[in-house]
This record gives structure tokens, C-alpha cells and sequence, in this order.
């Protein structure tokens, strides 16, 4: 009874402790019933003091946080556990058979000297007893005992305050991984904009890990931006900024600040989109009299025109392959999806299906484009599959926008209108998972979802 | 195609605009021979009621002036018949004072933000366009589109939406 007590306590001043807020938050407003059940049980933690009674952030409900909102997994509360084990020699598979899990995941958090710590965490599949060779077991490289062939992650790593949360994310990748097969894309940021029009400077360009946390300003101004995107290798950020008084393009290293104008043309400047080697930046220009979308080679600045249209012709997004881009046009007297190739050539009509398509966006995997279409008056996110060409609404929201694609090609985000509020949301590739992601300051829009960070 | 009969249509509605507006040159000489009474009256009552008239003209001008907005519906640059009046009173101005203004676009936040920042210069250019058709030299207009990043209504709903999908004339 003492003993509970103590962890109790233990339990509350550690929830005391995490209980700093991200700027954006994230709410499930749509979860899938076939999402699998894992447990993720609470980690061990010892500490190298008596004063210190926990990490500076619970790792193993980060964890359990981002695989819950990947819509793929429903951890498993927390009072239904069987036991609670912190190294593999501890855990007893039939229990967690006869609960029904199709993961189990425990660890122990060492603290090494003030700030470092060891993080060790495994994964378990209750059910496969292959998951490990015999021959592994053998060469010590993993415990020697029957238990082990479960072992689906087994991992340690030394980890600071600075990077704890980070290393959480991680250790949710790996276990998404190992768990569907798909690398997972948790460790990841997303960059946006926020606008508080009470703020002296109203706009600000911001960027927080996947989860909301962790929120870095880029960059602020008393003038519109617009359209952030990242480089491929994610150390820029290409966005407009109207700091001048129009739109113009920047490029700003985050790491640096560094910032530098690369278009400044006549006319407007917007919707950088980075070629997929980073070697080169699509925009559209208005400098010759109405928008076209053009190709500058970022090294030598100089412009390659790709469209010749007195129609808007804008948001250009590149193929994975690098040799073709997807853009909008209303050539047709309705603002639809075309393509072009890099090569030059007329641009093909790639969306049929709606009065208005525009906004579209690669997923990264190169399967599926993603737009923001009209329907009944309402501006949905849908999916084209590009080999049958077959369009699926995925959102029930009515004025969705900007929309990117997770680097795993799992999930949108985009910027819609909830009440009266511009927030984030989140949906997934199939249409069957949603989440909303408020700000606690103002409007948040425009997101763009990092690049694997490697 | 659409074009030119969107063209035609604002050159025709300018000349047809101008016809009426034209006011005739007012009467300048009296006559010094006669001196009647009743001539007398009834000149003075026809130069008052000139003079009212002008006056009322050059306060319909002057509200007209004050207005500086135009609507548009949504996903179009066309310009209402409505507003053709008030455009020309502007360019004549413009073109009468040699002032430079600068065409603000906007649109609102329907659709996607960076189709409606080509959208909001479409607006602006076509209302440079009908500018330079009454006579306002290329030189005295700067265009500038906003997008949808800068509504005079952040409101969310139809309301909100009409007064975003402007135009603004920007005196400078």
C-alpha cells in the first residue's frame, strides 16, 4: 500500500512536470475502429539524485501520444495493463496475448549525470515467436531468453534534456515501423503561419515538431506570408513575404536565420515549390504580364519558363521524379489540375471530376496527388489516385486549403475553418482519420510538413 | 475571344458613359442692351439653377471619390455594370490631377491562398484596364495583389466574403 502511494505520487508530480503546453494543440476528432491496440507501458525511471523524481518529459506517453495519432493505433489505457515490466526477462507473453495487444513496448529511462540520460526500450509482438533468429540470440545480441524471439525493437540510447522529446518521436518511428512496415514520420516538424492581429507584428512564420511542441519562431512581420515550403534536405524554408509591400520570395536557413530575396520581379512572386534534388525552385511570376510558372536554378538564378497562358496558371508541385510538375490552371475557364514536363511541351489536364480543383500537392510515395476541390459549394481535401484517376473526398470541413503531405505519405495537413477559427487539421490518406489542430494565440494556416529529418 | 468582347463591352459602356456625363459649356455673355426686368430674373434664376446643378455635380463627384472600393463576384474579374460610373469618375480624376494610385486586389479566403493571389491581380488589372480605356496613362497605376491575406472581413461567413472580393483604389 506504502508502495503505491509512493508511485502515485511519483505519478502525479511527473504529470506536474509535463505538463507545459504545446502552442498548437491536437485533437482526435475522428479516430478509425479498426485501429490496432498496443501497449505502451510507463517507463522506469531512476535517477542519478534523490531530487530529481522524473525526466524532463514523459517518453513513453510521447510515444504512445504519436502512435495513437497516426490513426493507425489505440494504445491501451493504462489501468488495464497485466504488469509492468522494464526489461525483456520481466514480461510475461500470455498475458499480454490474453489481452490482445499486437505490440508491447517498455523501457527504462536512466538518468547518467544531471541532464543525460540512458533511454533503453523494447518492442514485443505477443504473438510472433520468430520475430528474432535463433542465430542472434545466440551471438548475444540479445538476452538469452524465450522472451527474446518476440523482440521486435530493441534499442538504447543516450539522450539530454535538449533532445528528449526528439528522441521519443524517434523511438515512435522506429516503433511504427517495426509495427506496419511504413517508415514512420513523427520526427518531423511543421512549419506555418500564425496570425494574431492584436500581435505588433500580426504575422509570424513558425515551426514545431509533429506533435505541436517545441514551437520556434522563423520569422515576424506587420505584412502578409504566405506559402512556406521546405527544402528538400529541411535546413531552408522558401515562403512569401509581403514585408515590402508585395510578394515577394525568400529563403531563410533556420538554423542561421540567414534570410535571402531570390525573386523579386515585377508584378507578384509566390508558391515556391523546391525541386525534389533541392537544386532548383519553382514560382510563379506575374512579370510578364499574367501568372506563369517558371524554373529557376537556384545556383546561377536564371528562369525557365514552363507555361505560356493568358489564364492563371499557378501552385506548382513537382513529381518525385523530378521531371514533371503538376499545377493549377483555369485555362478552361475553371480552375482545374494540368500537368507539364520539365522538358517543356503542352500541359496536360490531369483533374476531370469537379468544378474546382486547385491547390494540389505530390504525396511523396508518387501514387496519389492531393487537392483542395470543390463539391456542393464546399472546398474539401480529395485524393486522385494517379494511376486509375480515381478522386475520393476525404474531409467533411468546408473551406480547406494549403494543403501537405506527411514525408511518409500517411496523412494531410491543411488549413480549414472550425467555428469561427482558421486551425490546422490533420486527415489521413484514406479519408478515415481526423484531427484538429488549434492554436492557443490566434489563426494558424498554411502548413507545410518537414522532410524525413535525418 | 472572351476577352476582347469583355474589352469591347467596357469601351462601349466608357463612350456610352461619356456621352451622358457631358455637361454643356456654361453661357458666358449677357445681354447689355436690354435691360428687362423679367429678363433680368429669369437669367439670374437660369444661372442659379446652373450653378446648383454643378454643385450637385461636383458633390456627386466628390461622394463618388470617397468611394474607393469595388466588388466582385466570387472567382471573377468583372467588372459590375454598376461600378462602371464610379470607375470613370476616378480615372477622369486621376487622369485631371496627374495623381498615381495604387489598384489593391483581393479576394476572398474561398479556394486555395495562392490561386486567389493571382485571382486578386486579375481583379486589379481589369480594373487598370477599364482605367486606361478612359484615358489614365499606364504610368499612374500600380497593381498590387493581396490574395486573400489581408480581408476587410475576417469573418467566415457570405457577408464577410463579398466584402473581401475588392478591389482598392489606393490614392498616393
Amino acid at each position: 500500500m506504502k508502495h503505491i502511494c509512493k508511485k502515485l505520487m511519483i505519478l502525479c508530480i511527473g504529470l506536474m512536470a509535463y505538463s507545459a503546453q504545446a502552442e498548437v494543440q491536437i485533437y482526435i476528432t475522428e479516430g478509425r475502429d479498426d485501429a490496432r491496440p498496443v501497449a505502451v507501458l510507463p517507463f522506469k525511471f531512476e535517477s542519478a539524485s534523490e531530487v530529481k523524481i522524473s525526466p524532463p518529459h514523459n517518453f513513453s506517453q510521447i510515444i504512445a501520444d504519436d502512435l495513437e495519432r497516426s490513426g493507425k493505433f489505440k494504445p491501451v489505457d493504462i489501468s488495464d495493463l497485466p504488469q509492468n515490466p522494464s526489461d525483456i526477462t520481466e514480461v510475461d507473453i500470455d498475458a499480454w496475448k490474453e489481452l490482445g495487444v499486437d505490440g508491447v513496448v517498455y523501457g527504462v529511462v536512466k538518468e547518467t549525470a544531471p541532464g543525460k540520460y540512458m533511454v533503453s526500450y523494447d518492442l514485443i509482438d505477443p504473438y510472433n515467436d520468430k520475430a528474432v533468429m535463433e542465430s542472434n540470440i545466440a551471438s548475444g545480441s540479445y538476452p538469452l531468453v524465450d522472451q527474446s524471439f518476440h523482440l521486435m525493437v530493441l534499442k538504447t540510447k543516450l539522450v539530454n534534456d535538449d533532445n528528449f522529446r526528439w528522441a521519443a518521436h524517434i523511438a515512435a518511428d522506429e516503433i511504427y515501423e517495426a509495427l506496419t512496415g511504413e517508415r514512420g514520420a513523427f520526427a518531423t516538424q511543421i512549419a506555418y503561419v500564425q496570425v494574431d492581429r492584436l500581435a505588433e507584428k500580426p504575422y509570424e512564420l513558425n515551426v514545431a515538431d509533429s506533435d505541436g511542441f517545441n514551437q520556434t519562431k522563423i520569422f515576424s512581420s506587420k505584412q502578409p506570408i504566405m506559402s512556406p515550403t521546405w527544402s528538400p534536405d529541411a535546413n531552408k524554408l522558401a515562403y512569401v513575404s509581403f514585408e515590402n509591400g508585395r510578394s515577394e520570395i525568400f529563403i531563410q536557413t533556420i538554423a542561421t536565420g540567414q534570410r535571402e530575396l531570390i525573386a523579386s520581379f515585377k508584378g507578384f512572386n509566390s508558391a515556391p515549390a523546391w525541386s525534389p534534388d533541392g537544386t532548383k525552385m519553382a514560382m510563379v511570376l506575374s512579370k510578364d504580364g499574367n501568372p506563369e510558372i517558371y524554373v529557376m536554378d537556384l545556383a546561377t538564378k536564371s528562369l525557365k519558363r514552363l507555361t505560356r497562358h493568358y489564364a492563371i496558371d499557378t501552385e506548382p508541385s513537382w513529381n518525385p521524379d523530378g521531371k514533371s510538375l503538376i499545377f493549377t490552371s483555369d485555362r478552361g475557364g475553371k480552375p482545374q489540375i494540368y500537368r507539364v514536363s520539365l522538358a517543356g511541351g503542352d500541359a496536360e489536364r490531369v483533374t476531370f471530376e469537379g468544378r474546382y480543383n486547385a491547390g494540389a500537392e505530390f504525396a511523396p510515395d508518387g501514387k496519389t496527388i492531393v487537392m483542395v476541390h470543390q463539391s456542393n459549394g464546399n472546398f474539401h481535401v480529395a485524393a486522385q489516385d494517379i494511376e486509375t484517376g480515381n478522386l475520393t473526398v476525404l474531409t467533411t470541413t468546408s473551406l480547406d486549403e494549403s494543403l501537405s503531405v506527411a514525408p511518409n505519405s500517411s496523412m494531410i495537413i491543411f488549413s480549414t475553418v472550425d467555428g469561427r477559427q482558421k486551425v490546422l487539421s490533420a486527415v489521413s490518406m484514406d479519408g478515415r482519420f481526423k484531427a484538429r489542430l488549434p492554436a492557443n494565440v490566434g489563426e494558424v494556416k498554411a502548413p507545410a510538413w518537414s522532410p524525413f529529418i535525418l | 475571344m472572351k476577352r476582347s468582347v469583355k474589352l469591347l463591352m467596357a469601351l462601349f459602356a466608357a463612350a456610352t458613359l461619356a456621352a451622358c456625363s457631358t455637361t454643356e459649356p456654361a453661357e458666358e455673355t449677357t445681354d447689355t442692351t436690354v435691360q428687362q426686368d423679367d429678363a433680368t430674373n429669369a437669367e439670374a434664376e437660369a444661372l442659379a439653377r446652373q450653378r446648383a446643378a454643378e454643385e450637385a455635380e461636383r458633390q456627386r463627384i466628390a461622394a463618388l471619390l470617397e468611394n474607393t472600393t469595388i466588388y466582385f463576384d466570387f472567382d471573377s474579374d468583372a467588372i459590375r455594370s454598376g461600378d462602371m460610373e464610379l470607375l470613370e469618375v476616378h480615372a477622369k480624376h486621376i487622369q485631371a490631377t496627374g495623381k498615381k494610385v495604387v489598384l489593391e486586389g483581393h479576394a476572398d479566403e474561398r479556394g486555395t491562398p495562392e490561386y486567389n493571389l493571382a485571382l486578386g491581380e486579375r481583379r486589379a488589372k481589369s480594373v487598370a484596364q477599364l482605367m486606361r480605356t478612359y484615358g489614365v496613362s499606364a504610368s499612374q497605376i500600380e497593381v498590387i495583389s493581396f490574395g486573400e491575406e489581408s480581408p476587410a472581413n475576417p469573418g467566415h461567413t457570405e457577408q464577410a466574403w463579398q466584402e473581401n472580393r475588392r478591389v482598392e483604389i489606393k490614392y498616393q
